[in-house]
């Protein structure tokens, strides 16, 4: 690298404007709250034109939202946007398309009973008749995919293509429309290593023919093999913005999950883990596109210990939870539960799971963990209500039910106190302790977390965490999975990694260090 | 086969179908954008009252036939308000204009004719006849097909060809037009639809406006051209065979006319074959037959002899989600 | 649509059926006053002509008996997740069930042993004819409302094949089966009453009535104070979450149906044994779909059936006094006015809700949530 380029400024919030390169995007002063949120604070981005520019940063970390606001999905609360110079107002996304912007999102926008030719053409087909219009756009689209090297069978039913080949179409698409910013929101999260080269082959060809890329990603591997310059959010904010000759994966790693005050907990007392109470081996599982999505997992739960998942997520905790808590079969893999063994040919179930000892505190807690229509009682014996207190011989005990919600009620301090109230009705904070009261109550001998304080407010987040030690300190098996770094730190005494379906890494918490987990959240060590 | 046979059969299999083809190829349109509907008996109904009604006063085909498509459309309008304006139940909105449309008709077929419900016949003038009146006479002296050719396929009214006409039209506005993909792209994916800049509530309507069309044109088909005039509950279930018959046919309008026909020939026969005995069997019921349109759509669904797979989105009201 | 507002819950459940009500009576009214009548005049006879007389009331709680074993089928589906639109074939296949049962061993049994069994195979008949399609739905995958609406027809198809061709006794002109014995009668309302020492004017009542009410108990008990209840609503409001509780989901789907195809099919107790004595074509006649509009009416609630139940059999029955007395009105206005409801209940109810919550607020001002 030229000297030159080393003795440009290096300090952590860089904004001076690479010299003569023009910008193709430069959004300054970007704010968007949600509610007491603040998605975006004060963001400038500036991307260069013709380059392939990458946003990295954990969940929530922000560069959802400003993408959405680039592609007219949002409006910034303040702040403007420039696109190749020029100041624009990006009201929804025909305005985007109508700037040249072109996004591919993460979950497809195809109809599967269509062609790709078709899923291509539709909202700007050519021409009325369909025969017409197919011959102006597959000419164009032969240009294209010639152009760009992007190969895609016109004539499939996307339904017959596999998820790289939709994965193209998807940026056909957008070419198709003129894009000249292509913008791609974690685009190698289904893909195979095969199929991530190729689509950065393609990436490649289209930066040399002047397209301007956004690359949305938490893979920093990928980051550093394709990217010119990148951006790292974290918080709603900026925190570094450099040419990635200037960059490294740990630098990245840690900017990106940044300094915590309570990191590692230094101080934390060792704890002897007691037995192993739940273990899996090889836990295979592929999706319904044939995606695997944990590979080969193994994993043991100690009594006495809580050991936190740190990940971000879409990497496999979620279908680690549900193959652990017995609603999913995985494709292959054992686990083994007390005393009893299950393989994929006849795995756990969640009520035998709960017959075990196991209970789980699901992720979603609106689809699964609760009956929103449900009042808070009903709500508060799902999956229990043939314990002997709830029910004897099929017909339920109200009056059991409604005194024993009361009493859970009050020993974790969920408000208001009234087992009558309709579960929708109660907030976030004590649904999830409900939901937590609920779990805990039954003394499980292993317990599954996931996700414990979303959408919780900061009042209830302490007696969480508070109510989980407990259940550690008499000798139960926890398991934390968490989008939030913080959280887990904070938490666990032992701490393994997921990326891409696989534990990257697994350390004692006095062991943890920024770069280390954030190195292993983003792919493991160079 | 007696030949005669033969052409009587083929006749009264096109005369019956007509109506289910045309009430079919209404619930193609409607389902493949995505809306589910259970009305076609409804609008039917009321379409033939309309028909029957304005015949009688107006004696004016056209008019007949333009007052039963108009209310056909209104109460597809009707369903659009509740299910895509709204998000109501569609099959519920469905249900309910069937039991409107079956109380509503007598009701005003009452006050206004005073005779039980039913609306006077119309003149022969104002009915449909046939469309080629010379052709089955001289096509008739042909050997061996001639008098199939010609009572089968040659005697019938403008309604007929029109439906069979429509069968092809749909396909084509279906498959080979940016309308009939953006309609089938709207019932299986309208998210996609939406982001592509396309409104799927227009779609929607556009589907149902036809859909309106095509039950108004059933409507007035039963009341002109093969009974003549407006009796209580005339459809008769027709509008749910023609709705067996597009599930049966796949959602395709080929297929759905094929089922049409092939339904329309098992109605057709049942009368014919009252009586007669099959070897080994015995005597077919009538019901047996009458039944076996439904049988033959739920063997299909359970998928016994194939799959029928509905439009994704069928069924789902459609809301922005961001 | 204002998403905003939502209902407090005595409104969700007492004024918002009255309103959808008043908006069908308000459009039956304009039908009625269209065609030349006095919609004012013809309530009151209508009113007159279901509660005014002894014969009045008998005659609408008879209706109401049927339309309460429908409802509570519609409402037990709905409560499980799944539309049932096949009450009308699954009423006449219980009525067969009962029929047959009665036609077979009638002369053999005394009443006791008889009356038992024909509720029993009336509500087997039906639940079985209920279990295909939810089979269907649940392990292949088949619509439910699409084949229930088919084995609507087939039923009846059935039914006329069996009564022409098999139970119509040899030389008859009518379509219908022999006569039961006596030991296969419900006893009438009026006998019972007699009995107690309580004059009442014959009529169809019979005391299916009681067996209604009885069952509207039933599957409150159930739904409310059983386990299968709770899985049941659980499966309804939210299959995910029923999963999560480790609940059967494909289970349940059969089980709901089952059951309300077992209520549809206790029709038979009323129509064949209560009223009929034998097996006949017309004895459900659209009482499956009018189940629907209760229903939804009722809020699928046993209590709120039972008021939309006699609510209709006021409907039927002032509704044919009307035709009786005044020119030009026809039976078909209750149905065109079932249909409104159906449609104001059900598919408007999101147009009307919204509304209701406005003007509620803005009368109101602190009573209604912000949803």
């Amino acid at each position: 690298m030229q000297e030159s380029l080393e003795e440009q400024d290096l300090s952590l919030e860089s904004t001076t404007p690479r010299a003569a390169t023009p910008l193709a995007i430069h959004m300054q002063g970007i704010h968007k709250r949600f509610g007491a949120v603040a998605a975006n604070a004060d963001v400038e981005l500036q991307v260069a034109a013709g380059t392939v520019h990458g946003i990295v940063g954990e969940n929530g970390a922000g560069k959802s939202t400003l993408m959405s606001i680039l592609y007219g999905f949002y409006q910034a609360d303040s702040g403007t946007i420039e696109v190749q110079g020029q100041r624009v107002v990006i009201r929804n996304a025909d305005d985007a398309i109508a700037q040249g912007i072109g996004m591919v999102h993460q979950h497809f926008m195809l109809v599967d009973t269509l062609t790709a030719l078709e899923n291509v053409m539709l909202g700007a087909e050519p021409h009325w008749l369909l025969h017409k219009a197919d011959a102006l756009v597959r000419s164009k689209l032969d240009a294209l995919m010639q152009a760009t090297g992007l190969q895609v069978q016109l004539d499939a039913l996307v339904a017959d293509l596999p998820v790289g080949d939709r994965q193209r179409l998807e940026i056909l698409k957008a070419l198709y429309r003129g894009a000249k910013i292509l913008i791609l929101d974690e685009p190698t999260a289904v893909l195979t290593p095969q199929e991530t080269e190729h689509l950065f082959k393609v990436l490649r060809v289209l930066r040399s023919q002047g397209t301007t890329i956004l690359l949305i990603t938490h893979k920093l591997k990928e980051v550093m093999g394709l990217c010119d310059n990148v951006t790292v959010m974290r918080g709603g904010r900026v925190v570094q913005e450099l040419p990635i000759a200037q960059a490294s994966v740990e630098g990245l790693a840690e900017a990106m999950v940044g300094r915590k005050v309570q990191m590692g907990r230094l101080d934390a007392e060792v704890r002897a883990a007691g037995d192993t109470l739940l273990s899996v081996r090889d836990v295979l599982v592929k999706d319904a596109l044939n995606v695997v999505r944990l590979h080969g997992l193994n994993l043991d739960l100690r009594a006495g210990e809580i050991v936190g998942v740190a990940g971000v997520s879409g990497n496999g905790q979620s279908e680690l939870l549900d193959v652990l808590s017995g609603l999913l079969t995985p494709d292959a893999g054992t686990l083994t539960l007390g005393s009893r063994t299950f393989d994929a040919t006849q795995w756990l179930d969640p009520q035998l799971a709960r017959e075990l000892g196991l209970a789980h505190v699901p992720e979603d807690r609106h689809a699964r963990a609760m009956v929103m229509d449900f009042v808070a009682w009903e709500s508060a014996v799902l999956g229990y209500d043939s314990l002997p207190e709830y029910s004897r011989g099929g017909w339920m005990s109200h009056t059991g039910m409604r005194k024993a919600t009361a009493a859970l009620m009050e020993r974790f301090d969920v408000r208001p106190r009234d087992p009558e109230l309709k579960s929708s009705k109660f907030s976030g904070g004590n649904q999830q302790k409900l939901v937590l009261a609920r779990e805990l109550g039954q003394a499980p001998k292993v317990l599954l977390v996931g996700q414990p304080t979303r959408g919780v407010d900061i009042g209830a987040i302490e007696f969480i965490y508070s109510q989980l030690r407990i259940m550690r300190d008499a000798g139960c098996a926890v398991l934390v999975v968490s989008s939030e770094l913080d959280e887990i730190l904070a938490l666990s005494d032992r701490v393994i990694v997921m990326n891409q379906g696989r534990v990257t890494g697994e350390l004692a918490i006095k062991d943890c260090t920024e770069a280390g987990i954030g190195l292993l959240m983003t792919g493991g060590p160079q | 086969m007696d030949e005669a046979l033969f052409a009587a059969m083929l006749a009264s299999t096109l005369r019956v179908s007509t109506p289910l083809i045309l009430c079919s190829l209404a619930g193609l349109f409607s389902e493949r954008s995505g809306v589910v509907d259970i009305g076609l008996e409804g609008k039917m109904l009321f379409a033939a009252f309309a028909a029957g009604a304005a015949g009688a006063a107006y004696q004016s085909t056209t008019l007949a036939l333009l007052l039963g498509v108009l209310v056909a459309v209104v109460l597809s309008w009707m369903h659009g308000v509740a299910c895509v304006s709204h998000k109501g139940d569609q099959v519920v909105s469905g249900v309910a204009i069937n039991i409107i449309a079956a109380g509503m008709t007598v009701v005003l077929g009452i006050a206004w004719f005073a005779q039980g419900g039913q609306t006077p016949p119309v003149s022969p003038a104002v009915r449909i006849q046939a469309l080629f009146p010379g052709l089955q006479e001289a096509v008739s002296s042909i050997p061996v097909v001639g008098r199939v050719v010609g009572e089968g396929l040659l005697s019938h009214n403008a309604l007929v060809y029109l439906s069979l006409l429509l069968v092809p039209a749909s396909w084509w506005l279906l498959f080979r037009t940016r309308f009939g993909l953006r309609l089938r792209a709207v019932g299986e994916n309208p998210q996609m639809v939406d982001a592509a800049g396309v409104s799927v509530t227009g779609l929607r309507y556009a589907a149902l406006t036809i859909n309106g069309v095509l039950c108004g044109l059933a409507g007035g088909y039963l009341v002109l051209a093969q009974s003549a005039n407006f009796s209580a509950n005339m459809t008769a279930g027709r509008g749910f065979m023609a709705l067996a018959a597009l599930i049966f046919g796949r959602w395709r309008p080929v297929g759905a006319f094929w089922a049409c026909l092939l339904f329309g020939f098992l109605d057709a026969a049942a009368i014919r074959l009252q009586g007669v005995q099959i070897r080994g069997f015995g005597e077919v019921p009538v019901q047996f037959i009458q039944a076996l349109p439904y049988v033959l759509t739920v063997v299909l669904l359970a998928g016994f002899i194939g799959k029928a797979v509905a439009p994704q989105a069928l069924g789902r009201p459609y809301s922005k989600e961001r | 649509m204002n998403a905003n507002y939502t209902l407090p819950r005595w409104a969700d459940l007492v004024l918002l059926p009255a309103v959808c009500l008043a908006v069908a009576l308000l459009a039956a009214a304009g039908v009625v006053a269209l065609v030349g009548q006095e919609p004012s005049e013809v309530l009151s006879v209508l009113v007159q002509g279901a509660f005014g007389s002894q014969r009045g009331i008998s005659y609408t709680l008879y209706y109401a008996t049927t339309f309460i074993f429908t409802g509570l089928a519609v409402a037990v589906a709905f409560h499980g997740g799944l539309f049932n639109i096949g009450g009308e074939g699954q009423a006449i296949l219980g009525g067969l069930g009962t029929g047959l049962v009665a036609l077979w061993l009638s002369n053999s049994l005394p009443a006791w042993a008889m009356l038992p069994l024909m509720l029993l195979s009336g509500a087997l008949f039906g639940a079985a004819w209920a279990t295909v399609p939810a089979y269907l739905q649940a392990y292949r995958g088949s619509h439910v409302v699409i084949t229930t609406i088919m084995f609507n027809f087939i039923a009846s198809s059935l039914l006329v094949y069996l009564l022409v061709n098999v139970l119509r006794p040899a030389g008859s002109m009518s379509v219908e089966s022999a006569a039961f014995a006596a030991s296969a009668k419900l006893p009438g309302m009026h006998e019972a009453l007699a009995a107690v020492g309580v004059e009442w004017d014959a009529s169809p009542l019979n005391l299916s009535l009681v067996l209604a009410l009885l069952a509207s108990l039933a599957v409150y008990v159930f739904l409310w104070r059983t386990q299968a209840g709770y899985r049941l609503r659980a499966v309804g409001s939210s299959q995910s979450a029923a999963e999560y509780a480790g609940i059967n989901v494909r289970h349940q789907i059969v089980i709901a149906m089952a059951i309300s195809g077992a209520l549809a099919g206790m029709v038979g107790m009323n129509e064949i044994a209560g009223v009929n004595g034998k097996l006949l074509l017309e004895f459900v006649s659209g009482a499956g779909f009018t189940g629907i509009a209760v229903a939804l009416m009722g809020r699928n609630h046993p209590v709120g059936i039972i008021f939309a139940s006699v609510l209709f059999g006021a409907l039927f029955q002032g509704g044919a006094e009307v035709a009786f007395e005044v020119p030009g009105f026809s039976r078909e206005m209750v149905v065109m006015l079932q249909g409104f409801i159906v449609l104001f209940s059900g598919a408007m109810v999101y147009v009307i809700a919204p509304m209701l919550a406005w003007v509620l607020s803005k009368v109101l001002k602190s009573g209604v949530q912000h949803g």
